[in-house]
C-alpha cells in the first residue's frame, strides 16, 4: 500500500530489515518456484509462480524499507503507546477495493440471469464460475478485510497496546489477500472443490490455515500485552470469530490431494456426512464470520461514534455466550427434508428458532446505545447507517428462524427467497455496518478532521437503501411465486407448471433485483470517491449535511 | 454404541448442556461483585485516543 | 501485583479455550452420530462407485459450478416426487466426495436426470441450451465438444477415492484407462468388462465424435447415470433408514 510509511515503527524499532523474515520469504519463494516447476496442471503452475512473485515482492518491500532511512517521528497516542496503524490503513483501502470488485461481480451475474447471452459461452465467464467469485469477493475479500483492519484497530485501542508480533500483522494482511487472489483466479480457471463458501482447493486452504494461525497469535499476543485488566466485549466477538472460523475451516476442508503437484483433491467425507459438515461450516460462516465479527464492530464503533457507552454491558455478555452456543447447532436447517436423518433436522430447527432471542437481544443493545442521543440520527448520516444496519440485523435474524421451520422451508428452500434472505443480511447488515465503520475509521486513521463530504454519505445511504429494498422485495415475490408454482396442481390432479414456465415468469423480478444491485454498487462507488478525497485531505464546501441545513456544524466523531 | 442410541442421546445432551451453560452465563453476568467491573468495561472504548 | 497480573494475562487464553469448547461440543454431538450411519447406508442395492468416465464427467460438473443452480436432492414431498421421481436416498450419494445436493434450483433438480433425455438432446442442450429450450437461461458450453478429455491422472484419482473409502478394487484402478475409453466407444472390446465392473453404465459415443474422448462425452455419461442405480421396484423403504 502506498502510505504505510506514515506512522510505521515505534522508536525502539530502528529501520532495519529482519533477516528471519527475509529468510522465511525466500523459502516461500523457492516453494512457489518448486511447485510451478513440478506442477501437473496449468493452474497449479500459475499459482506457484504467483506465490513466488508475492514472496519476492515481500523481500523487496522489507529490504527497501531498511534503506528508507530514518522515519518520521511516530505519533504518540495514549500513555506511551504507538499503534501499528499502517496495516489498518492498508486494510481500509483493500476493503473498499474488494467491495467494488465483489459487488460488480454480483451485479454482473444478476444480469446474466436476465440475459443469458452475457455468459458469453466462454469457459471463464459462465454463471457457475463467476458466482463463487462474487460470494468469495464480497464475503471473504471485502468482509474479511473489514474484519482484519477493524479487529487490529479495536484490539490495539481497547488494550492500549501495540499490535503484537511486529511484521506479523503485515504478513496476515498480505497473506490473506494472496489467498483471495489464489482462490478467485482459481474459480475463473475452473479450480473448485464445489463446497459453497469453501470452494478454494486444498493448497489455498492450507495457506489460509497458516495465515489464520498467525492472525490468532497476533490477536492473542496483543490481548496479553494489554494494560487494561478487563478484555472489552468487542474483542470477545473477534476472538470467537477467529477461533471458530479456524475450527470450521479445518474440518470442512479435510481432503486428500490427488497429487501434491496438482490442484485437484478428493474430500475426506462423502454424501450425508459431508453434507452436514458442509452446512455446519456454511451456517457458521454466517454465524461467526458474518455475524460475530460484525457484532464486534457494532460493540465498538457504535458507542464510539455516538459518544456513549453500550446500552447494557451485561446484555452484551449474555448476547455473546448464548449466540455462540446456539449458532453452532443451527446448520441442519439447510438440509430440511433431505436424506439427513430427521432428528438432526429437528435439532437444527429448534436451535435456529431459539437463536432469534440472543439475536434480538443484541439488536436492542445496539439500538438502545443511542438512547439519549437520538438527535444524532438526524444530524449524522454515519450514525444513520449504523442504525439501518442494526435494523437489518434484526430483520434478517427474524426471517432466518421463520425460514428454518420445516413447513416454511419446504416452500422457501431452493428458491429465490433464500437468496433474498441472504442479501438482506449481507447488504443490509454486513455491508452497511462495514461502510459505517469505514466512514468512521478513515478520518481517524489518516488524521483528518472529518470526512470529505457528509452529503455524499447521505447520498450513499439512500441509494444503497433503495437498492436493498428493490433487491429483497423482488426476491420475496419471485421466491414465493416459484415455490408455489412448483407445487401447484391443476383440476385433474397433475402438476400445473413445467419447470421452464417457472423460470420464464421470474424475468421481471430478476431485472428489478439486478437494478437494486446496481444501485448498491453505485453507492459503494460514491463511497470510494468520498474516502479517497478524505485521504487526500480535501473537505467539501458544504455548509451542512443535506437533510437538516440549520442544525449541524460538526458531526465528526465524539472524541 | 449404535447409531440409534447415539442419535437419541444427542438432542438430550444438547438440551442439558444448554441449560447448564445458560444458567452459568446468567450467574456470571449478574454476580454482584462483577457489577463495577462491567460498568468500567462499558466505558473502555470512550476513554482512549 | 505480579500474581494478579499473571491471572489477567491468562484470561485471554481461558477465554479462547472457553469459546473453543462451547462451539466444539455442538458440532460433535450433532455430526458424529452420522458416522455410525454407514453400516445402515450400505444395504441399498445397486449403488456402486462411479465408472472412470462418469468420475471424470463429475469433475467437469464440479469445475463448471453446476451445483450453483442445480440440486441433486429430491425431497419426499408430493410435487417433487411427481416432478423428479423417487425421493433421494442417503445411500445414493455415499460415494460423492464431496456431495452435490446443492442449495438452489435456478434450474431443475438433476438427482434423477439419468435416462430422461437422449444423449443427442444433452449434447445439443449443453452446447447451446436455447436451441432446445428457448426460454432457458443456462450458459452454453460449446467448448466441451472441442476439449479432449484429460485422463492421465484417472488412476491416481481413483486411488485417492479408494483411500477415503470408495470401494474401488485393484482391477478397477488397473483397467481405468481402457474402461474409460470403452464407455465412450461401443465398438471397443472392453465394453463387457466395463459392464461387469460397473453395472448399468451407459456405453455410447455420446457426442457423435468417435475419434476422440471429449469432455462432453464424460459429462453426458455422468448425467445419464444420475439416479439410475437403485431399482425402486424392489426397494423396501421400511428396511432402510433414509
Amino acid at each position: 500500500m502506498t502510505d504505510n510509511r506514515m506512522v510505521e515503527a515505534g522508536p525502539k524499532r530502528p529501520a532495519q530489515s529482519n533477516p528471519w523474515l527475509i529468510g522465511l520469504l525466500a523459502i516461500g519463494g523457492f516453494l512457489g518456484l518448486f511447485l510451478a516447476a513440478k506442477a501437473k496442471d496449468g493452474v497449479m503452475e500459475f499459482h506457484g509462480y504467483l506465490f513466488m512473485a508475492a514472496a519476492i515482492a515481500g523481500i523487496f518491500a522489507s529490504v527497501s524499507k531498511a534503506f528508507d532511512g530514518p522515519k518520521a517521528a511516530p505519533v504518540e497516542r495514549g500513555p506511551g503507546v504507538t499503534y501499528n496503524d499502517g496495516v489498518i490503513r492498508a486494510g481500509v483501502i483493500a476493503s473498499m477495493l474488494w467491495a467494488v470488485v465483489g459487488l460488480l461481480a454480483g451485479d454482473f451475474i444478476a444480469w446474466q440471469l436476465v440475459f443469458p447471452e452475457l455468459n458469453l459461452d466462454l469457459p471463464w465467464t459462465t454463471f457457475g464460475r463467476l458466482r463463487p467469485l462474487h460470494t468469495s469477493a464480497v464475503i471473504f475479500a471485502f468482509g474479511g478485510n473489514v474484519l482484519l483492519c477493524t479487529s487490529f484497530h479495536v484490539v490495539q485501542r481497547t488494550c492500549k497496546a501495540r499490535l503484537a508480533g511486529g511484521p506479523a500483522g503485515w504478513f496476515v494482511f498480505w497473506g490473506y489477500n494472496l489467498f483471495i487472489v489464489i482462490a478467485a483466479t482459481g474459480y475463473v480457471l475452473g479450480v473448485t472443490q464445489s463446497k459453497e463458501y469453501a470452494e478454494p482447493e486444498w493448497y489455498a486452504d492450507l495457506w489460509l490455515t497458516v495465515v489464520w494461525v498467525v492472525y490468532l497469535l497476533v490477536f492473542l499476543g496483543t490481548l496479553r500485552k494489554r494494560t487494561e485488566p478487563h478484555i472489552y466485549v468487542a474483542n470477545w466477538f473477534y476472538l470467537a470469530f477467529i477461533v471458530t472460523v479456524a475450527m470450521l475451516h479445518i474440518v470442512n476442508n479435510l481432503a486428500l490431494p490427488i497429487s501434491l503437484f496438482g490442484s485437484k483433491s478428493v474430500q475426506a467425507f462423502s454424501g450425508v456426512q459431508d453434507a452436514l459438515t458442509q452446512w455446519w461450516y456454511g451456517h457458521n460462516a454466517v454465524g461467526f464470520f458474518l455475524t460475530a465479527g460484525f457484532l464486534a464492530i457494532m460493540y465498538y464503533y457504535v458507542p464510539k461514534r455516538a459518544g456513549r457507552p453500550v446500552y447494557s454491558y451485561r446484555l452484551s455478555i449474555v448476547h455473546f455466550w448464548s449466540l455462540i452456543f446456539l449458532y453452532i447447532w443451527a446448520g441442519p436447517h439447510h438440509l430440511h427434508w433431505t436424506a439427513l436423518p430427521d432428528w438432526a433436522q429437528t435439532l437444527g430447527m429448534v436451535f435456529s428458532v431459539m437463536l432469534w432471542m440472543p439475536s434480538w437481544g443484541g439488536m436492542i443493545n445496539g439500538l438502545m446505545t443511542l438512547s439519549g442521543a437520538w438527535d444524532k440520527l438526524r444530524t449524522d448520516p454515519v450514525i444513520r447507517m449504523f442504525v439501518l444496519a442494526i435494523a437489518f440485523y434484526g430483520m434478517s435474524t427474524f426471517e432466518g428462524p421463520v425460514m428454518s421451520i420445516k413447513a416454511v422451508n419446504s416452500l422457501s428452500h431452493y428458491t429465490d427467497w433464500t437468496v433474498g434472505h441472504v442479501h438482506s443480511g449481507a447488504l443490509g447488515w454486513v455491508g452497511m455496518i462495514s461502510f459505517a465503520a469505514l466512514y468512521y475509521l478513515t478520518p481517524v486513521m489518516w488524521e483528518r478532521t472529518r470526512l470529505y463530504s457528509l452529503k455524499l454519505v447521505n447520498w450513499h445511504f439512500w441509494i444503497a437503501t433503495i437498492g436493498i429494498l428493490l433487491y429483497i422485495t423482488a426476491m420475496w415475490v419471485s421466491g414465493i411465486m416459484e415455490g408455489l408454482m412448483w407445487r401447484a396442481y391443476d383440476a385433474q390432479g397433475f402438476l400445473e407448471y413445467s419447470f421452464i414456465e417457472t423460470v420464464e415468469v421470474k424475468q421481471p423480478f430478476n431485472i428489478i433485483r439486478a437494478v437494486g444491485g446496481l444501485l448498491y454498487l453505485l453507492g459503494a462507488v460514491v463511497m470510494a470517491y468520498n474516502l479517497w478525497r478524505t485521504v487526500r485531505g480535501d473537505v467539501a464546501k458544504e455548509a451542512e449535511p443535506a437533510l437538516r441545513p440549520s442544525v449541524v456544524t460538526d458531526a465528526a466523531p465524539a472524541e | 454404541m449404535t447409531y440409534e442410541q447415539l442419535s437419541s442421546i444427542a438432542p438430550t445432551v444438547g438440551l442439558i448442556f444448554f441449560m447448564v451453560f445458560f444458567v452459568s452465563v446468567i450467574a456470571y453476568t449478574f454476580w454482584p461483585r462483577n457489577r463495577d467491573k462491567f460498568r468500567r468495561a462499558a466505558k473502555m472504548p470512550l476513554d482512549e485516543e | 501485583m505480579g500474581l494478579k497480573h499473571e491471572v489477567f494475562e491468562k484470561n485471554s487464553l481461558i477465554l479462547t479455550v472457553g469459546i473453543l469448547v462451547t462451539v466444539a461440543i455442538g458440532g460433535l454431538v450433532e455430526i458424529s452420530p452420522l458416522f455410525y450411519l454407514e453400516s445402515t447406508v450400505e444395504k441399498v442395492q445397486g449403488v456402486r462407485p462411479y465408472s472412470p468416465l462418469e468420475l471424470k464427467g463429475r469433475d467437469i460438473y464440479i469445475r463448471e459450478g453446476c451445483y450453483n443452480c442445480h440440486s441433486q436432492m429430491v425431497r419426499p414431498l408430493r410435487d417433487e416426487v411427481e416432478r423428479y421421481g423417487h425421493y433421494s436416498l442417503a445411500a445414493e450419494s455415499m460415494y460423492d466426495h464431496p456431495f452435490q445436493w446443492g442449495s438452489k434450483r435456478t434450474g431443475p433438480d438433476l438427482a434423477r436426470v439419468g435416462g430422461r433425455y437422449s444423449n443427442e438432446w444433452h449434447v445439443a442442450h449443453l452446447a447451446d441450451p436455447r436451441s432446445v429450450v428457448p426460454e432457458s437461461i443456462m450458459p452454453g458450453y460449446p467448448h466441451l465438444l472441442e476439449y479432449r478429455l484429460k485422463f492421465d491422472n484417472i488412476q491416481d484419482a481413483m486411488a485417492t477415492h479408494a483411500a477415503v473409502g470408495v470401494p474401488y478394487s485393484e482391477a478397477m484402478i488397473e483397467n481405468a484407462r481402457s474402461d474409460l475409453i470403452a464407455q465412450s466407444n461401443p465398438a471397443h472390446d472392453g465394453a463387457f468388462d466395463l459392464e461387469e465392473r460397473y453395472p448399468k453404465a451407459v456405453v455410447a459415443d455420446f457426442d457423435g465424435n468417435p475419434e476422440t474422448v471429449t469432455e462432453m462425452d464424460a459429462l453426458v455419461a455422468y448425467l445419464q447415470m444420475l439416479g439410475t442405480l437403485v431399482d425402486f421396484s424392489v426397494y423396501d423403504a421400511a428396511e432402510n433408514l433414509r
